[in-house]
């Protein structure tokens, strides 16, 4: 664990705590935002600058942007957020439950991995690899996810589409 | 002293002064002697800027613009620095004061960060990433995260209104401008910037091989600097800040040396993708003519980036704004299409054999659509001359 790790790391745990820790949900998005610039810094560091720079690209340029779009178009840019009460209990357990069994199913993941047995030597893999693999091995999962995506696009231009007066 | 020494004295000169470092501390120290260079020249190059931009409008405009300051009004940059430090700095009471604080210190921070992966020179880039291009444009989506803090903390209408426009403009057209981007990434067959100025050397008859030079190039450049113009909030796509309909849009309510960060912001921004444009598509610090070649490299990469520069602030003094639904409307409908059109005319260029075929069919994969899509938007409007009063 190098010093850059650590520094690294406490920055995505505090920007992703804030998040969950703030009231008002502009600061909570920003604060997401830390939290996803750090997880991007982080792959940086591990050699992964292609993942590095789509989580940025998409994460910070598409997601957040999104999300603070989709706040302002529903509260309609109101700052006053009044404190809010405690959830109650049923929804602090139900809530409560979720995370716990996704820290359970991922701390079970990372234990079951094999730890400080790998070689030293760091696996390269280029944008050019990247994009061999996409095009060659998993070709059909990616021609799945553009159809996917062209059906969305489509769905969203007929969202969009003047609604055509009743006659 | 020979061409070579003098093109790559700054380089050597770092080397020197490495050599005066302990190892431990190397780099560090090579990290240092390579930023701050970039530091200093961008700010330098961005006041020169300012007063060529103020004196160029006001000759668009017949008028002097700034004279006063120095010789010939070139000292203007230190005025305004000194007046916007000494200006108290005023933050709207209901604002969400660290928000506000943080907002110019993210955009300057972000304009910044973007010339990482730009190559000034011959061997003088800070980094060569191997995804260099696919940095470049993740950093730039931080600035409209940053647009959007400014609008939002201030509290105030017109800059959340400015913010929105914004923000819509710039995802807009950041579509376009990756889009015309990619063309040059798949001819290159590189995402390292280094390696995309690398591949455009050479010269056939003394003329470069640049990919402006190309048919889907010229098209893909025209495209690009459209997309930077409303990336860079410029007019005639100057919206956010609109001062006869939003007064200054994000940053209405930034006074002193916050306004002036954003200023500087604004600016590093536009010269960034402008610096983008020529790694892309001018050859980066390549000669124009294969003659020229012994002018040192990061001569020719500024000679370009002022040309650019200068035909920003043409196109600001002649263009009127446009109107929201018209910015939309040439995003979506005219200049998506062309770039799309543009990656298919690419791909057809590179699996074509070379020849005077492939020029023939390639432009005219390029102008036949420019016209029909150009025609078919224009249907149904009647341009005609307008008429002006004046005020007596």
């Amino acid at each position: 664990m190098t010093l850059v790790f650590l520094i690294l790391a406490a920055l995505t745990i505090a920007g992703t705590a804030a998040a969950m820790g703030l009231r008002n949900p502009i600061h909570c998005i920003l604060a997401l935002t830390v939290g996803l610039v750090g997880l991007a810094t982080l792959y940086l560091e591990l050699g992964a600058q292609f993942v590095g720079f789509t989580q940025v690209l998409v994460y910070v340029g598409a997601v957040a942007i999104l999300a603070v779009f989709a706040i302002m178009m529903t509260q309609g840019g109101k700052m006053d957020i009044e404190r809010r009460p405690l959830p109650k209990p049923s929804a602090l357990l139900a809530g409560g439950s979720v995370a716990g069994a996704v820290f359970g199913v991922l701390a079970w993941a990372i234990l079951a991995a094999p730890m400080g047995q790998t070689s030293s030597a760091q696996p390269v893999a280029t944008v050019a690899e990247i994009g061999q693999a996409l095009m060659h091995k998993f070709v059909l999962p990616l021609e799945i996810m553009a159809l996917l995506l062209t059906a969305a696009l489509i769905g969203a231009v007929i969202l969009a589409m003047p609604q055509e007066k009743d006659k | 002293m020979t061409p070579e020494t003098l093109d790559q004295i700054f380089v050597t000169t770092k080397h020197l002064l490495l050599g005066y470092v302990p190892v431990a501390l190397e780099p560090i120290a090579s990290a240092i002697l390579s930023v701050v260079p970039v530091l200093l020249a961008f700010p330098l190059l961005f006041a020169i800027t300012t007063v060529l931009e103020r004196k160029g409008l006001g000759r668009i405009q017949n008028r002097y613009g700034p004279n006063r300051v120095g010789p010939a009004g070139f000292l203007q940059p230190m005025a305004d620095g000194i007046k916007s430090l000494t200006k108290e700095d005023v933050i709207p009471r209901d604002a969400d004061h660290l928000v506000h604080f943080l907002a110019p210190v993210v955009m300057v921070l972000a304009a910044f960060l973007a010339y990482a992966v730009l190559p000034i020179g011959r061997n003088m880039v800070i980094t060569d990433l191997n995804a260099g291009v696919l940095f470049f444009f993740a950093i730039g989506s931080m600035v409209e995260l940053a647009v959007f803090m400014a609008g939002w903390s201030s509290r105030s209408k017109y800059s959340l209104l400015g913010a929105m426009r914004a923000v819509a403009q710039m995802i807009s057209y950041e579509v376009p401008l990756v889009l015309a981007a990619i063309v040059i990434i798949m001819a290159s067959g590189s995402l390292s910037t280094v390696g995309i100025v690398e591949a455009q050397s050479g010269f056939t008859f003394g003329l470069p091989h640049w990919y402006v030079f190309t048919p889907w190039g010229f098209a893909g450049f025209i495209l690009f600097m459209i997309a930077a113009t409303a990336e860079s909030n410029r007019s005639p796509f100057d919206l956010p800040e609109g001062e006869s309909e939003i007064i200054a849009g994000y940053y209405i309510e930034y006074s002193g040396f916050k306004f002036a960060l954003f200023f500087l912001g604004e600016y590093l921004g536009m010269f960034a993708t402008s610096g983008m444009a020529i790694t892309l598509f001018l050859g980066g610090w390549g000669a124009p003519f294969g003659g020229l070649s012994w002018v040192p490299s990061y001569l020719w990469f500024f000679a370009k980036l002022l040309v650019i520069i200068c035909c920003f602030i043409w196109v600001r003094g002649t263009l009127p704004r446009l109107r929201m639904d018209q910015l939309m409307g040439l995003a979506w409908k005219f200049m998506l299409p062309m770039t799309l059109l543009n990656l298919i005319t690419a791909g057809v260029w590179h699996f074509m054999p070379a020849g005077i075929l492939r020029w023939i069919v390639c432009t005219l994969m390029v102008v036949v659509p420019f016209l029909l899509t150009s025609r078919s938007l224009k249907q149904g409007k009647t341009l005609q001359v307008r008429t002006y009063r004046y005020a007596e």
